[in-house]
């Protein structure tokens, strides 16, 4: 394929240990541009340059990484949609959310609408590309797939039904180029107002019983799980029962 | 008993006769009165009433129940009407509808509606094509608006986007909440912020109201971290962000937009859904589980039944341990606690277990020979048969049905 793509990579951080590193998702969206177009792939960055994690990406097998130097803490977004509206790229890729600062996801969406392009979520793989149109999978929750036809230039955010990311190699990330470009700088007005805490666990939502009398709670107590108002089908033949069974099933849509 | 109250005339006509013999038994016995000596006096034998075995019980829960005694007809109690008439400002929710009725997510999300709304203020809900929900007053709707149209069929984002452009400009909700979830809310709360230039809360958790005004707090980053803000116009609640509305009644005015929803250019266009391999979706998130039990004879045919269907296969304990299923397919307490929307039992009892396990599932059909077991009582549809035939069936009335939808679409 001989489509210009683009990855959006930032700088994740480790469930646990809060460590820096390839940000999961976004490993996924290189992944999925390295199998898409092998080293034609673009990667860019929009932050630290100096920033060790980052070298766990061109350890994946890139050449080079871009980056629009910005201190912490400021907005990426006009810096990315300049670059990328001079790129004359056709497909960027995004992870979903960062892992690490605000989080939100807006990001694609935000760059989509400044840039004018449709914004994909979930992609799970690229089936073609032909004539200024993909045809691409879209990944939908518990383990559905949907096809979408997609007019160029696109974005589009990966998740987890993407493919796996290949493992980091050390000798390749340390002799890849981290490329600086000069952007301008506007701070991000939230992080003024507001700052970053540790998660405080959240509060188990406890099963409240309203019941007026003692019989009452006892029996909420007690009772065991049960529809109450089912439809019993008794002395029908197999071929009726079969037939309200399969009313059942195309009204909630899980027969195709 | 049949809840019907039926008048004994001939009773009645004993207590009125006062020659009859049993005159004295017919009367109404008081339970306590003022004696000589200004002393109250009770009646215990007068308490309770004869069981269903001929003892006497007393139920102290005020609630009487027993053969003699007037059982209370209209059993559930209606909840109060909560009315706003004239609704001085309006919180739109666009619930998620998965498979068309309201989730626990979008009753939460109708519940922290009503907190922002208070009194005065209208919870208007925002839904997109047919619904088949029938709850929406006890779920917390006061206004709801129906956008149909063929152009907000399927996955179209970007159009539905336009739709609820229309209904800010002429409701002008004081607040958007949408459900941060996969299922479509997520992804629409998003693409309504890019497109309206608000900057949502994501991922809220809990919404406290301060001195200086309201502050939303929401998980930040890979959910190691919080972030605390003022209430923006536009929030992506997490679930369980407010207790579901549940003491009140709501009046479920349908509203509808006044001019036309501007149609957007077609970039993403939907070619429907992709056929996958039902085996190779992760039990606890199937949509569609076929669950067989001892009740099954033919295993055989059992898989065949799930493959024309296009289920995932899973198992009781028991055919686990009979070695006909895998053990990773085992559903219930000591398996997996499985989600489906639509859970098919195929000769299974019902231990107490196993319905732990399907606790989450939204329609559960059961066939079952016995009809008096407890998975009949958990299920939507049961049916009373021999498993083997029905299956046949099924597998039959699938074919026909697919067929059926060939010969309509050539």
């Amino acid at each position: 394929m001989s489509v210009k793509i683009v990855s959006l990579v930032s700088v994740g951080a480790h469930p646990t240990s809060g460590r820096a590193r390839r940000a999961e998702q976004d490993a996924r969206a290189v992944e999925l541009g390295l199998q898409l177009v092998g080293d034609n792939l673009q990667v860019l960055h929009a932050g630290k340059a100096e920033e060790p994690a980052l070298r766990a990406y061109l350890g994946m097998g890139l050449a080079r990484l871009h980056v629009l130097e910005q201190p912490a803490g400021s907005d990426a977004l006009p810096a990315l949609a300049e670059y990328l509206r001079d790129a004359a790229a056709q497909i960027v890729l995004a992870g979903t959310q960062a892992e690490t600062g605000e989080g939100s996801g807006m990001l694609p969406f935000l760059l989509g609408e400044q840039l004018g392009w449709p914004v994909v979520v979930g992609l799970a793989a690229v089936e073609s590309i032909d004539g200024g149109v993909a045809h691409v999978l879209q990944a939908l929750p518990r383990g559905q797939r949907r096809r979408l036809k997609v007019r160029l230039p696109m974005l589009a955010t990966v998740d987890n039904a993407a493919p796996t990311p290949r493992q980091s190699a050390y000798g390749p990330a340390q002799r890849g180029e981290l490329q600086a470009h000069e952007v301008d700088i506007f701070d991000d007005p939230l992080l003024a107002e507001s700052a970053l805490q540790p998660a405080k666990p959240r509060p188990k939502r406890l099963k409240v019983i309203k019941a007026k009398s003692g019989a009452d709670r006892m029996k909420a107590a007690t009772a065991k799980a049960s529809g109450g108002t089912g439809q019993v089908l008794k002395g029908v033949s197999a071929r009726e029962g079969a037939q309200a069974v399969m009313k059942l099933l195309i009204e909630e849509g899980v027969i195709r | 008993m049949s809840d019907i109250i039926r008048r004994d005339p001939r009773a009645e006509w004993i207590a009125r006769n006062r020659l009859h013999p049993l005159h004295a038994a017919m009367q109404p016995q008081p339970q306590q009165w003022m004696g000589p000596h200004g002393v109250v006096r009770k009646n215990p034998h007068g308490l309770g009433f004869m069981g269903p075995n001929g003892l006497k019980r007393i139920d102290r829960s005020g609630a009487q129940q027993g053969g003699n005694v007037r059982r209370t007809a209209a059993a559930e109690a209606k909840l109060p009407l909560h009315r706003v008439a004239e609704p001085a400002f309006y919180i739109a929710v666009v619930p998620d509808m998965v498979g068309g009725r309201l989730g626990s997510h979008d009753r939460d999300l109708l519940g922290l509606a009503h907190r922002l709304a208070g009194q005065e203020g209208a919870v208007l809900a925002v839904i997109f094509g047919e619904h088949k929900e029938s709850a929406f007053d006890t779920a917390g709707v006061d206004r709801l608006l129906q956008i149909d149209g063929s152009e907000f069929e399927g996955y179209a984002p970007e159009q539905r986007v336009q739709g609820l452009r229309a209904v800010d400009g002429q409701f002008q909700p004081r607040h958007w909440l949408l459900p941060d979830s996969r299922s479509g809310g997520g992804e629409l709360g998003r693409r309504l912020g890019a497109s309206l230039g608000e900057r949502p809360a994501t991922r809220v958790w809990q919404i406290k109201d301060g001195p200086a005004g309201s502050q939303c707090t929401g998980r930040a980053g890979a959910g190691q971290q919080d972030i605390s803000r003022a209430l923006p116009r536009l929030i992506l609640a997490a679930a369980e962000c407010a207790e579901p509305v549940d003491e009140t009644r709501h009046e479920v005015l349908p509203v509808s937009l006044h001019g036309a929803v501007a149609r957007s250019l077609p970039r993403i266009e939907d070619l429907g859904a992709v056929a996958v391999d039902p085996a190779a979706i992760p039990m606890a998130e199937a949509e569609f589980i076929l669950s067989g039990g001892n009740g099954v004879s033919d295993w055989a045919l059992f898989h065949r039944t799930a493959e024309a269907l296009g289920a995932t296969e899973g198992g009781s304990r028991v055919a686990v341990d009979n070695g006909h299923m895998a053990r990773a397919r085992q559903v219930g307490a000591s398996g997996t606690w499985v989600t489906a929307r639509v859970y098919l039992a195929v000769g299974i009892s019902g231990a107490i277990q196993h319905l732990q396990g399907i606790g989450a599932c939204e329609k559960v059909i059961a066939i079952n020979l016995d009809p008096g077991c407890d998975m009949i009582k958990r299920a939507d549809l049961s049916i009373i048969g021999d498993s083997h035939e029905l299956m046949l069936a099924l597998i039959e009335a699938v074919e026909q049905y697919r067929h059926g939808a060939k010969r309509e679409a050539a």
